[in-house]
Parts: structure tokens; C-alpha cells; sequence
């Protein structure tokens, strides 16, 4: 490891830009000529749209258009799509109902659009806004899942006949009824996995430039994958052919999976600036995110685990409601099926498992992917079930889980998914070690003695990362593949440029890729550049989420720079007349092995490019792309404890102590990864302790600002005590398994576990308020 | 329209606005300041967090006119030259930001916190004073060991002046 190689320290180069309040972010952004738009959203859950008055509104200043979805309609935009197709067990296509980018007939959910304004400033766009009158015809609506799916609902889409999505399966169900049929034990379970709200701290923007004279459309937007924008934008919505549109992800503020879809803002707005002839910028504030940004989880779930005489778990029976809002965003079938039911075997042996999941449309916002994605669904199950056993056995909970730890690999379990290497005791022990889980019963008595509920609670995840093999996620729906790009380029004076199709919103690409080049050439980082987040300038890339961007984007890398290397060996040996089989690299000089001859890179790169004295035959340049597809998802996995103190008089919880061993396998910069688990672990304690997206029984939001849903604030979260095991992963060359969704997924089990472990009643549902844990406290 | 004076980064300025211009509106869209950042509306987040003489203000809460006469600070306004501030540095070192959008108004408001406080902070003291600074990045743990190393740096800086 050089002093900025891989497995170094390196603080971050894009840093500087963001400190000193440099950062290019959309909203920051002005063109020449650029209007504003603002949109007309429905207050209502569920209503026809009979008419909309603009007239006012366009006699007021600066107002430059009102456009509404007809119009839209009228010039053959085509409706939102998603594109994981799911096929029910009945072996019926998931029902898709149909989702215009401005609703002309019927809004289903607060915050639809149904129209918007064009002016020359905001405030305008708004004032006139508020002089256009919708004549809305109320329909009755309904937010809950259990009450969306009894006969008699109100109903959503005539292509959905009991607003239902699918139901899918996957499993035997003939083995594990015969599992159950043959149990000492089985432990029930009902869990409601909470709605959240991602709230990335940048809303989302969008600036979309349509030239005439060269019918090309630019957009600069708050995405995390750019260049799906443009295919989806080109091959579905029928805004521009790809060669047309141009997208520029530029600094972006935090996504969490929120970023990833396509959402009616920007084609709107691309059709808007095509339609007044001007750019058009939009920027959401923070209401608008909280009602149009895609939410995440949502599940009712009853699950039962069935065990032997020896505690060993032979068998697992989930059935999980899951909450689609009122439409189908664009990755939402595929995060309560393939992102959640395939990891339900968590880190256990567990011979038999079947699962349900059936999908529900609500008059609320829609539901699709957030950080983790399924998968803190299914790790958040699975760990309050074998709490829950533990205690109904009575057994420690560590030792259960231990008892049924998986230990040879490669594992195939039931659900589709072959984990490739792992080995969860270490994991389980490192964290018992840092938290001194053997001297807790003696901390829970001095607790005790003060007045305070002391708990203990274990979490042992296991996820799937390093999205995806393209062949295997194309047997199971998904539109498209998940490889990644890269492309090396090292110019004639010897720095370099690396091109990814990796989007970089906070993950620090910009220094850990060139952490790899400094490894493999011996090259300082500064002589390297990133460049990601542009249509125009990377060829074509599938964007960052599903902890994927350094376990196939930087595998991606690594195979374009083999190729260079190659091709520069060639040249130095050529060079140096020597045979290219005697040159190493070593600190950014090309050495004949074992002499003191030796050429720079920058000479190399010169030569490439000169052109004077190449080998016979040897292309001039040096620059060389790859396209890395992974031959199987990756595993990170851990084991979360952490202590906390209830005050029994109010309710509240209290951290002691928040451990976190992780195994993801190689580090590029631990500083990074650590940090990538501090932000998960509190986006979980936030969905176990504060979060916590509500509707009315009418659709109406009632946490639609900052003042209502509850985000973790500095003051309710402690400072962590993280540790690595590692085992690399098999699965690419540089046993990378991803780091930035783990601290999600294993975190809120952790905090229910050890609340429920304080106040000794098992069922307590999360968000854990203190009003809740009070009344669960004192319930009878 | 009103013509706001104020000074902004040790610059005098005075910009036509509409009255109902929010100082935020003022530094992103007339002095093209865009370090400053909006996240909520609502004063919550404090993304847009700036210091009007010498104290930590929300610039997405007060009307630009409320600033007339006043003396402003960004995040653009604090390092010297190339030599940043002590808080900036210790942010950068620590890795106390990620997506760096909440970024400027922590720093701006650790800076607060820490004149406020002096050599007396500590870790619960950083996160109560954090309360009205949100992030979704860091889980706040790095931005708390970077306010606590800054204030060293800044002791450090303050004693060497």
C-alpha cells in the first residue's frame, strides 16, 4: 500500500470545493434567457380533474406559459414507466396503471402535478400559480394497505382490479409446510416496516436548454445515474432520440436511491423549454420532496420460523404487503420481490423458505427504492425473528444465532441467491468483544438500581450488493443490464483521466477510483482526474446505488487500466529494447526487472502519442475502455449491538454504546467506508427511533416538512465504534463487496432488539417514540 | 424594490430587490454566492446558515432588508486566500462531509458554536448546539470530532494573533 494507494487514508480531493461553498450543484446553475417553472399540485388524494382556469394567470407579469397535462397527452409524451417486470404467481404481468407527468383526467396522490407555470422568476411562477383555479371532482381515497386491499375500496386504476400490484411467490411452499408439519417450535411474528421519506438534503432540480436550431435538448438534473435518465427519457418518454439529449449530473446533494428514477419534474421541463423556447429551470423545496420524491419501505409482514428440537431453523413463511403508493416508479417491483424475499435466508441454514408479496397501490406518494432497498426489509424481519425466538426459546440471542450461522462456502440458499464467502462468527465476535456483551448483565442491574431499563440488542445482516449480473437480473425482469464503463485515458504528458459511468453524489468517487491508479502505477493522485456525470463526455454507464459503485464500477477501472498497462509495457519495452515480459511499474516508471533501466510514464505517454518509434503495427495513443458485467452479486454482511438506557418514567431512549463489526471485504479508503457506515447506521436508527411517513385515512400527508417528520438530528444519535472482519470477495479481482447501504439495513433491528430487551415486551413497533415505548411500557 | 446596503465578505454592495427578497435570494441569485444553500424552507436544516455580524443567521428566514446595513459572511468569505479556515480544514480532515450540500451552513454554524463556547466545548455540547443543522450524509459523527478539532485549531490560531 502506497501512502495513497488502496487501503489508504486519503482525504478527499473534491473536498476543497465543498468547503469553501464551491460545489456546482443544479440549482446553482444559470443560463442565458432561463425561465422557472412552477407546478400546480393537487390537494387532494384522489379526484377527477374537470377543469383548469389559467386565465388569470397568464395576463399576470412575467408569465411566459401555463402548460397542463393535456397538452402533453396532445403531443404523445409518453407516460412514466417501471421497468422490472414482475409476473404474479397466477402468472399474470404486474398490473401497471397508468402514470401521465402531468395527471389530464385523475390525481391519485397529494402532490401530483396537473399543470405548470413558466415565468421569468420564481416568485412569479408561483404568484401565478396561485391564480390558476383547478375544478376538482373529490373521489374517495385510501392510504392504508389493509384497507386498500378489503372488497368495496375505493379503487385506483382500472388496469389493477382490486388495486393490486401483483402477488408474487418464491419458495416451495411444499417444503416448508412439510417443515412446519414437523416442528418442536415455531415463533410468529407481525412487523410493520415503517414509511420513510429519504430526504437527500439537496431537493431535487432540473435545467432543461432545447436548441431549435440543432433540435437538441440539454439537461442538467439531480441524478444518480445520468445516462439511464437519458435512455429512459429517449426510449420511453419520447422526449428526444439519445443522440439528441444530453444529461449533466453535476455535483448532487445526497440521493439514497431517491435520485435514481426519472421523475415528471424533468420531462416536464424538457418539454416545456422545447415548448416556450427557452431554458426552463425547476427546483423543488423541501414540501414537494416530502410529496413527490419516491418513499421507501412500507411493509405489513406476518412471518413464521419453524425450529428442531436443537434450536436449528428448518423452515420460513413470510407474507408481506407491500405498499406501492398510486403508481409504479420506476425500480419498485423489483425492491419487495428480488431485493427483499431473496435475502430472507439471512445469515442462517434455513432449508426451506416461501414467501408472498403482494403488491399494493394507496393514494400516497409512490414507494420505490431507498437506501437498501428490500433488503432492510428482509434483515430487519429475519433479526426480529430470531430475537423473538431467542426469547420464546430461551436461549441467548447470540448463541441462536450461531447455532444456525451459515459457515461453508459458497451457500445457495432457497431464494435464488449463492453467497459466495462470509464468515459471520468473526463478525458476531468482534462485536460482542468491543460492546463487552459478557459484562452486560451487570450493567443492566446497576441500571436497574438507578431507575433505568437497560437492553441489549444483536443484529446480524447479510445483503446483496455489487448490483448485478446482467444475464441473472434479466431472468428475473429487469430492463436493463448493470455493468458499468470505465474508460483510462493518460494523455501525452502523463496525467490521466479515468471516465466512469459511476455518479458520484457524496461517495467520494473522485478520490478512491484514483486511490487504484495510484496503486497500480506508483502515480500521486493529483496527476488523476474523474470524470463522471455527463452524457456527453462518459460514452455510457448505469449510474451509483445498490452499494455498487466500487465492487463493479471500479472493477470496470481496474480492466481498462490492465489494457493500458499492457499497451504501455509494450511501448517502454519497445523503448527500452527489452521484451515486455521484464517491465514492472513501479512509482510511475516502467523498469526492466532487475536493471536500472527504466522510463517514465510521462515518456511512455509521449512516445504513444508522438507516434515516432511505436512497436510495428501499434496504434498511436494511449487510452482504453472496458465494459465489466460481475458474474454474481456481492455479500456484505455484519453483526450491529448496541446498548441503550429506557427511561421508564418517559419513554425515552438513550444510547450507552453502538457497535458495528462489518465485513466488506476489501477497503479502498477505510476513512471513506466508515463514513459510509456512520450515515447508514443513522438513517436506520432513524427509521427505528424518529422516522416515520404519515397519511391521514384520506390520503392527506401530515409529515410533509422538516417541522413534522422526524429527521435524526446530532443530539439523538451517539458516536460509533466501528470494526472490520474481513473475507474478500471471490466474485472480482479486487475481492470487493460494497459498504454503502449496510449500516441501513442492520442498524434499526439492533435498536427494536435492544429497546425490547429494556422493557421486556416483545412487540414494539418502530418508529420507537418515546410515547410508544411509554404505552408499550404500561400497557396492560 | 429597496436597495439593500450591506457588506458581504468585506465587500460594500448594494443590490435592488423586491421586497419580499429573502437574504438567501439575495447572496445565491443577485451576488451569484451560491455556497450558501437552501434544504428546507422552514428554517430547520440550516443549510443556508451565514453570519450576520459576527452570529449565525438562517438567510432562508429573514428578508434581505432585515440585512440593510449589515455585515455579512459566507462559507465563500472565510478562508484566507488559500489558506482555509480552521474549520474548513478540520471538516476536510476529518471527514466531516460526503455530499457536502449541508456542508457550508455546518461549518458556518460550528464556527458559531465554538466563538460561542470557546475552549469549553464537548461532544454533548456539539450535538446540542448541531440541533438545527441537518445532515443525511455523515450521521453526524465526523462533523462532531471536526467542530471538536477545530476548536483546538481555532484556540491555536487565536492565541498565535
Amino acid at each position: 500500500m502506497g501512502v495513497e494507494g488502496i487501503g489508504a487514508r486519503v482525504v478527499r480531493k473534491e473536498d476543497k470545493r465543498f468547503i469553501t461553498g464551491k460545489g456546482r450543484y443544479v440549482d446553482d446553475i444559470k443560463l442565458t434567457g432561463m425561465t422557472h417553472a412552477y407546478f400546480i399540485r393537487s390537494p387532494h388524494a384522489h379526484a377527477k380533474v374537470k377543469k383548469i382556469d389559467s386565465s388569470a394567470a397568464l395576463k399576470m407579469p412575467g408569465v411566459v406559459a401555463v402548460l397542463t397535462g393535456q397538452q402533453l397527452v396532445d403531443d404523445k409524451v409518453g407516460n412514466l414507466i417501471c421497468g422490472w417486470a414482475i409476473t404474479s404467481k397466477d402468472g399474470s404481468p404486474m398490473k401497471m396503471g397508468a402514470w401521465p407527468a402531468m395527471a389530464p383526467e385523475t390525481v391519485r396522490f397529494v402532490g401530483q402535478a396537473v399543470a405548470v407555470v413558466i415565468a421569468e422568476s420564481k416568485n412569479l411562477a408561483r404568484d401565478a400559480a396561485e391564480a390558476i383555479v383547478v375544478d376538482y371532482e373529490e373521489l374517495p381515497a385510501v392510504a392504508d394497505m389493509r384497507a386498500a386491499i378489503k372488497p368495496g375500496a375505493p379503487q385506483l386504476h382500472p388496469e389493477a382490479p382490486g388495486n393490486q400490484v401483483y402477488d408474487w411467490v418464491i419458495g416451495d411452499e411444499g417444503a416448508v409446510n412439510a417443515a412446519f408439519s414437523k416442528a418442536a417450535n415455531v415463533v410468529k411474528l407481525d412487523v410493520t416496516n415503517n414509511r420513510l421519506a429519504p430526504n437527500a438534503m439537496e431537493p431535487r432540480a432540473a435545467i432543461a436548454d432545447y436548441d431549435s436550431a440543432e433540435e437538441h435538448f440539454t439537461l442538467y438534473t439531480t441524478s444518480q445515474n445520468p445516462h439511464v435518465a437519458r435512455l429512459v427519457l429517449s426510449a420511453f418518454y419520447n422526449i428526444a432520440p439519445e443522440h439528441k439529449l444530453r444529461v449533466i449530473a453535476p455535483d448532487v446533494g445526497g440521493g439514497f436511491g431517491s435520485k435514481i428514477f426519472i421523475y415528471p419534474e424533468e420531462m416536464v421541463a424538457l418539454w416545456a423549454s422545447k415548448k416556450v423556447g427557452r431554458p426552463v429551470k425547476w427546483t423543488g423545496d423541501r414540501t414537494e420532496a416530502f410529496l413527490t420524491d419516491a418513499h421507501g419501505r412500507d411493509h405489513i409482514t406476518h412471518a413464521e420460523m419453524a425450529f428442531d428440537a436443537n434450536n436449528k431453523i428448518i423452515g420460513l413463511r413470510v407474507k408481506t404487503y407491500a405498499n406501492f403508493g398510486a403508481y409504479m416508479s420506476l425500480f419498485s417491483s423489483s425492491v419487495p420481490t428480488y431485493l427483499y424475499a431473496t435475502l430472507l435466508s439471512g445469515q442462517y441454514n434455513i432449508p426451506a423458505i416461501h414467501a408472498e408479496v403482494i403488491g399494493v397501490y394507496t393514494n400516497t406518494t409512490p414507494v420505490d427504492a431507498y437506501r437498501g432497498a428490500g433488503r432492510p426489509e428482509a434483515s430487519y424481519l429475519i433479526e426480529r425473528l430470531m430475537e423473538t425466538a431467542a426469547r420464546q426459546l430461551n436461549v441467548d440471542p447470540a448463541q441462536l444465532r450461531r447455532t444456525n450461522f451459515i459457515t461453508q462456502f459458497p451457500h445457495q440458499t432457497p431464494v435464488i441467491m449463492a453467497y459466495d464467502t462470509g464468515d459471520f462468527n468473526a463478525s458476531l465476535d468482534a462485536a460482542m468483544k468491543a460492546i463487552d456483551y459478557a459484562g452486560f448483565p451487570a450493567r443492566k442491574a446497576k441500571a436497574k438500581a438507578d431507575g433505568k431499563l437497560r437492553g441489549i440488542g444483536v443484529s446480524c445482516y447479510i445483503e446483496a450488493c455489487g448490483i448485478a449480473p446482467s444475464k441473472a437480473v434479466g431472468s428475473l425482469g429487469a430492463g436493463v443490464g448493470l455493468w458499468e464503463s470505465a474508460e483510462v485515458r493518460v494523455n501525452p504528458v502523463g496525467t490521466i483521466e479515468i471516465l466512469t459511468g459511476s455518479h458520484s453524489h457524496g461517495q467520494g468517487h473522485e478520490t478512491t477510483f484514483c486511490q487504484l491508479v495510484a496503486e497500480r502505477l506508483g502515480v500521486p493522485i493529483s496527476q488523476v482526474s474523474i470524470v463522471h456525470g455527463d452524457t456527453d463526455k462518459v460514452q455510457f454507464g448505469m449510474g451509483t446505488y445498490g452499494s455498487r459503485s466500487a465492487a463493479v464500477g471500479l472493477t470496470a477501472i481496474l480492466k481498462a487500466m490492465e489494457k493500458v498497462e499492457s499497451k504501455a509495457k509494450k511501448i517502454a519495452a519497445h523503448a527500452l529494447e527489452t521484451s515486455e515480459a521484464d517491465i514492472v511499474i513501479e512509482n510511475g516508471e516502467f523498469k526492466v526487472t532487475g536493471t536500472d533501466k527504466a522510463i517514465a510514464l510521462p515518456m511512455v505517454a509521449l512516445a504513444a502519442y508522438t507516434a515516432h518509434n511505436l512497436p510495428d503495427g501499434m496504434e498511436p495513443g494511449l487510452k482504453e475502455s472496458a465494459f465489466y458485467d460481475p458474474t454474481n452479486f456481492t455479500f456484505p454482511a455484519g453483526a450491529y449491538i448496541c446498548e441503550v438506557e429506557v427511561d421508564p418514567g418517559t419513554g425515552k431512549t438513550s444510547f450507552i454504546n453502538f457497535v458495528a463489526a462489518d465485513d466488506f471485504g476489501r477497503l479502498i479508503n477505510p476513512m471513506i467506508v466508515e463514513g459510509q457506515v456512520h450515515g447508514g447506521l443513522v438513517q436506520g436508527i432513524g427509521q427505528a427511533l424518529l422516522e416515520h411517513a404519515i397519511y391521514d385515512a384520506n390520503g392527506q400527508p401530515v409529515t410533509a416538512s422538516f417541522m413534522d417528520y422526524a429527521m435524526p438530528r446530532a443530539d439523538d444519535v451517539p458516536s460509533f465504534n466501528l470494526s472490520h472482519t474481513t473475507t474478500l470477495c471471490p466474485g472480482n479481482p479486487l475481492g470487493i463487496k460494497g459498504c454503502g447501504e449496510a449500516g441501513a439495513i442492520g442498524a434499526s433491528a439492533a435498536v427494536i432488539n435492544a429497546i425490547t430487551d429494556a422493557i421486556g415486551k416483545n412487540n414494539l413497533e418502530m418508529p420507537a417514540t418515546p410515547d410508544r415505548v411509554w404505552r408499550t411500557i404500561h400497557a396492560a | 424594490m429597496s436597495t439593500v446596503k450591506l457588506t458581504v465578505n468585506g465587500k460594500a454592495v448594494a443590490v435592488d430587490v423586491e421586497d419580499r427578497t429573502l437574504l438567501v435570494q439575495l447572496l445565491r441569485d443577485h451576488l451569484n454566492l451560491t455556497g450558501t444553500h437552501v434544504g428546507c424552507d422552514t428554517s430547520q436544516c440550516g443549510a443556508c446558515v451565514v453570519h450576520m455580524d459576527g452570529r449565525a443567521v438562517k438567510s432562508c428566514t429573514m428578508l434581505a432588508g432585515q440585512a440593510d446595513g449589515a455585515t455579512i459572511t459566507t462559507i465563500e468569505g472565510i478562508a484566507k486566500g488559500d489558506e482555509l479556515h480552521p474549520m474548513q480544514a478540520a471538516f476536510r480532515d476529518n471527514h466531516g462531509l460526503q455530499c457536502g450540500y449541508c456542508t457550508p451552513g455546518m461549518i458556518m454554524s460550528a464556527i458559531d458554536i465554538v466563538h460561542r463556547h470557546g475552549g469549553k466545548l464537548d461532544e454533548a455540547t456539539v450535538r446540542t448546539e448541531l440541533e438545527g443543522n441537518i445532515c443525511r450524509c455523515t450521521g453526524y459523527h465526523n462533523i462532531v470530532k471536526a467542530v471538536l478539532d477545530a476548536a483546538g485549531r481555532m484556540k491555536v490560531s487565536q492565541a498565535a494573533e
